[in-house]
């Protein structure tokens, strides 16, 4: 279901004071951030803003097409590296 | 010949089945043009006069997108995903099912025909 309208889009706060800041300051600083749900403002567009994929913050370059989306979607949480190896040809088991 | 929308002539059948065979239109689509147009959904096709079917045309293109520019505007908004590197367009880019569904087991629309692959482990026994 999606999110009633009459809330507006949910941005983190915090992270929306601090792109501001830097929009009227004219500055351009990777920001680290944790708030994956947070939607892409216009603010944004040009920024880079790190964020969590729960190991460690993934640069993300905001681009004009990219608003409207949410911050998670451009670090992804799963790193598929192949299927494991059954136990006849290695020993190795899981990661 | 009933030329309605680019190439799609179909007729003796019943109008409103005949309209789903354009790209972009199914039933209720064609069932609310027939009432926006005023035209019996039970005609056949055939028995459509001239006048008819130059307002179904006329509607339909003022209205509706069809056709190429259905296709073309739903891939570009697939490659906007894909260009983007968000999840989605990564689900796209590797052509697996993007709205969250399982892939362990079906999923098959999207992955295409069974690979067997070798070294898998059959059901154990005992």
């Amino acid at each position: 279901m999606s999110r009633s309208l009459k809330k507006g889009p949910f941005v983190s706060p915090k992270l929306l004071k601090r792109i501001e800041e830097m929009n009227r300051k004219g500055e351009r600083k990777v920001i680290k951030t944790w708030s994956r749900a947070s939607t892409i403002f216009p603010q944004f567009v040009g920024h880079t803003i790190a964020v969590h994929d729960g190991r460690r913050h993934v640069p993300v370059y905001i681009s004009e097409n990219m608003v409207g989306h949410k911050l998670g979607e451009f670090a992804p949480t799963r790193f598929f590296r192949g299927h494991v190896k059954s136990e006849k040809s290695s020993k190795t088991g899981r990661r | 010949m009933a030329r309605i929308a680019g190439v799609d002539i179909p007729r003796d059948k019943r109008v409103v089945i005949s309209l789903t065979y354009i790209y972009g239109i199914g039933k209720p689509t064609s069932q609310k043009i027939l009432a926006a147009t005023g035209i019996d959904e039970n005609k056949r096709v055939k028995d459509l006069d001239e006048a008819e079917l130059t307002r179904l045309r006329e509607y339909i293109d003022r209205n509706y997108v069809v056709e190429g520019d259905l296709r073309r505007e739903v891939n570009m908004n697939i490659k906007r995903l894909i260009e983007i590197g968000c999840y989605r367009g990564i689900r796209h880019r590797r052509n697996l099912p993007t709205r969250g569904q399982r892939t362990r087991t079906n999923a098959r629309t999207r992955r295409g025909a069974r690979k067997t692959v070798a070294g898998k482990k059959k059901a154990p026994r005992k």
